[in-house]
């Protein structure tokens, strides 16, 4: 199951609040420039605690087919 | 063939309503209107429709917006007091274009004024009380059973124009009791909504030259937004200058550039003479009684009678004033309709002012002394 | 592209919001869709009303039947929309100015109505869209624009007004705690009368930067560590519990509701009018 969803970062909508990053808990995000991104993709547990906390609906987890 | 009856003007006004399809009252008590919301409570369970009392003023007014974009046919009544709280909301009907009915029967003022006594003096509230350059109409009815026809005229204008119309009314119309027949309005046009057919690409606020896109009401899959914010033609926030002169061009236009289809009015005697008399509601009735004595006298007096006051009937007014020496505006205030009369004529006839505002009415003895004293 | 929440239920044109970095307002935001996506709600049946103030902003990002009213006005406008059409699912947006201050009047009686509404309270504890002037539930001595020396107004609790006011469904949740959250706002949408859910939120850059709250991230964990479950608040002490506060669903009772109070006198004058 888990590994058939992907992370997915909205840039233009994210407005580095750094709440995801804060409540990572596998710490694998990252601001840079103002704006999240994913440093290790694959410590990545899936959990979707960024997309359940983010308020701006800039990142996400994609069910991939 | 109907039979005639003894009416109150406060009950023409819900029988016309109930007939023009009023399916959704909320309003709060306040004299000299309170029949009105009592009749609705009594009454509307038999057509269909819903009577709520609300906490206030304000909410009564919010609510029947609420109402009206269900789809359903809405009316308010209230009077000075709660006219002035009912304002913020009906700039909100008026911006998101939402209609409605609101009844204003007017009683002395300003503040609490003298509660149970006639008055005209929200002529101006009734086109200016919101805030914001905004449209409304607003109909004065000076009979029972003018009434009961104008009633039924503000919800087909309301609907036809999304907007707000105003029933201005004044305490002796609304507690008058006079013997009506209403079986000659028995076939008058109902005013239906029309329903927007198009689901993926309905714009409420289609930018229509002087007109209005048809109102979906809410809960029929066009899920549209509605905001007293500037909006495009989605109805969607925009601070975009262009955009925002646009919607109020078209708000203001699609009352002012359809007068035609909206102005009601009277006249009476105006081929020419002496004096021509302008006045609406109860003040108009005196005039009428003035009228008859001053003729005894060998004076020639008309009567202009605009039942909508707003947008004033400018054009009719101009026709007909030049073919007398002198203009007075009769009101019971200390002159608002006269502003509107002087702008038109632009001194080119004396305009006099014959008010009262001590909370009695007109008596036709008033006008006709005021009209020999200006020889 | 947007998650499948987002492409579903909000109007993409309309985003990004206005909210500022870290303001919790899409955090309940979100928590309230996904209550309506989880009971499975028609899309088309569902109305968002809101009043004024930044949650207020919230309805037009969400692609329901939406109506963004006046200030402190929408459960007025509301009640309107759910006694005129009660086959539509009402939910209201507003925040602690908007509902506690000037829409106050408007909420005790529509709590005492129990007309079946579900209203949501984005609390921040402040104005935000006028520049973080203080509200009814600014906390006693915190700083705000028009409280530069301090805030004297006593805190007012809305939930304990919403269950003295009569409402029959009253929980508190946070934007720290989303997926309790949402379960909450599911049960006030499901429960048939008033039901009133206070959202305990963030305002980092009005709130946050007057009072020295620190990062969004760091006001969000002070509502964890503050936050006491119902289940767990009732056993502590005084001193442990002074200042935390509670979580959960306060209050879920059944009281006839106005809708269908009306509508029982209709088939009492067993009106016909077809």
């Amino acid at each position: 199951m888990v590994k058939n969803k992907e992370l997915v970062i909205i840039e233009e909508w994210c407005k580095g609040c750094s709440i995801c990053v804060e409540f990572c808990p596998v710490k694998v995000l990252e601001l840079k420039n103002g704006k999240v991104r994913l440093i290790d993709a694959d410590k990545c547990t899936k959990c979707g605690l960024c997309e359940l906390r983010c308020p701006d609906f800039a990142i996400y987890l994609e069910v991939k087919e | 063939m109907m039979p005639t009856v003894l009416m109150q003007g406060n009950e023409a006004v819900v029988e016309g309503a109930i007939n023009a399809g009023l399916k959704f009252y909320a309003g709060y008590p306040i004299t000299p209107s309170t029949e009105i919301a009592e009749l609705c409570a009594e009454k509307l369970p038999f057509v269909g429709g819903k009577f709520i009392q609300m906490e206030d003023e304000i909410a009564s007014m919010a609510a029947v917006i609420g109402a009206s974009l269900t789809g359903l046919k809405a009316m308010t009544a209230t009077s000075g007091p709660g006219f002035s709280l009912k304002q913020e909301n009906i700039g909100f009907a008026a911006m998101a274009e939402i209609p409605c009915v609101i009844v204003d029967v007017q009683r002395m003022g300003p503040s609490t004024g003298m509660p149970t006594s006639p008055a005209q003096g929200d002529v101006m509230q009734s086109r200016w009380g919101t805030h914001g350059d905004h449209p409304i109409i607003v109909l004065s009815p000076s009979s029972v059973k003018e009434a009961y026809y104008i009633t039924i005229q503000a919800f087909n204008l309301s609907e036809k124009y999304r907007t707000p119309v105003i029933l201005l009314m004044d305490e002796v119309i609304g507690h008058l009791r006079e013997a009506v027949n209403l079986d000659e309005y028995k076939d008058v046009e109902i005013f239906e909504r029309p329903m927007p057919q198009d689901k993926e690409n309905y714009l409420p606020y289609q930018y229509i030259e002087n007109g209005v896109a048809p109102l979906a009401p809410f809960g029929k899959g066009f899920r549209f937004h509605v905001t007293g914010l500037a909006h495009n033609e989605k109805g969607l926030p925009t601070n975009d200058p262009k955009v925002t002169e646009k919607l109020i061009k078209r708000l203001i236009g699609k009352i002012e550039n359809n007068k035609k289809d909206i102005v009601m009015f009277e006249e009476k005697d105006t081929e020419g003479g002496d004096i021509l008399l302008i006045s609406f509601g109860s003040s108009a009735r005196a005039c009428e009684a003035a009228m008859q004595e001053l003729k005894k006298e060998g004076i020639k007096v008309g009567l202009f009678k605009p039942i909508t006051i707003w947008p004033f009937p400018d054009k009719k007014l101009r026709e007909i004033y030049p073919r007398f020496k002198k203009v007075f505006v009769v009101e019971m205030n200390t002159g608002q309709l006269y502003y509107e009369v002087d702008r038109i004529i632009k001194g080119n006839t004396y305009v006099g002012k014959i008010n009262k505002f001590n909370g009695e009415f007109f008596t036709p003895f008033d006008i006709v002394e005021k009209i020999k004293e200006s020889f | 592209m947007a998650s499948e929440l987002v492409e579903r239920y909000f109007r993409k044109e309309t985003l990004p919001n206005i909210w500022c970095p870290g303001c919790s307002n899409g955090i309940v935001t979100t928590a309230i869709v996904r209550a309506i996506d989880n009971l499975g709600l028609d899309q088309n049946k569902v109305c968002i009303v809101s009043g004024i103030g930044c949650s207020a902003r919230a309805s037009g990002y969400l692609d329901f039947n939406t109506l963004h009213t006046t200030h402190g006005r929408a459960i007025a406008f509301a009640t309107g929309i759910k006694f005129a059409n009660p086959d539509l699912t009402v939910i209201v947006i507003t925040g602690d100015g908007d509902n506690a201050a000037i829409g106050g009047n408007h909420f005790i009686h529509a709590c005492r109505r129990n007309i079946d509404l579900t209203v949501v309270m984005y609390n921040n504890h402040i104005y935000g869209m006028t520049g973080g002037q203080h509200s009814p539930t600014t906390p006693r001595f915190d700083r705000a624009t028009t409280a530069p020396y301090g805030n004297i107004d006593r805190y007012f609790d809305i939930c304990k007004l919403a269950i003295g006011a009569g409402a029959t469904y009253v929980a508190r949740g946070t934007a720290y705690h989303v997926q309790q959250l949402t379960k909450l706002i599911e049960r006030g949408i499901s429960h048939k009368g008033f039901s009133f859910i206070e959202a305990l939120s963030i305002c980092p850059t009005y709130y946050g930067r007057k009072n020295k709250k620190g990062t969004p991230a760091d006001m969000l964990k002070w509502l964890k560590d503050h936050a006491v479950d119902i289940k767990q608040g009732s056993k502590m002490d005084p001193e442990e519990f002074h200042d935390k506060f509670i979580i959960g669903e306060l209050l879920n009772i059944d009281e006839p509701e106005f809708v269908e109070e009306y509508q029982k006198i209709l088939n009492n004058l067993k009106v016909n009018y077809k």
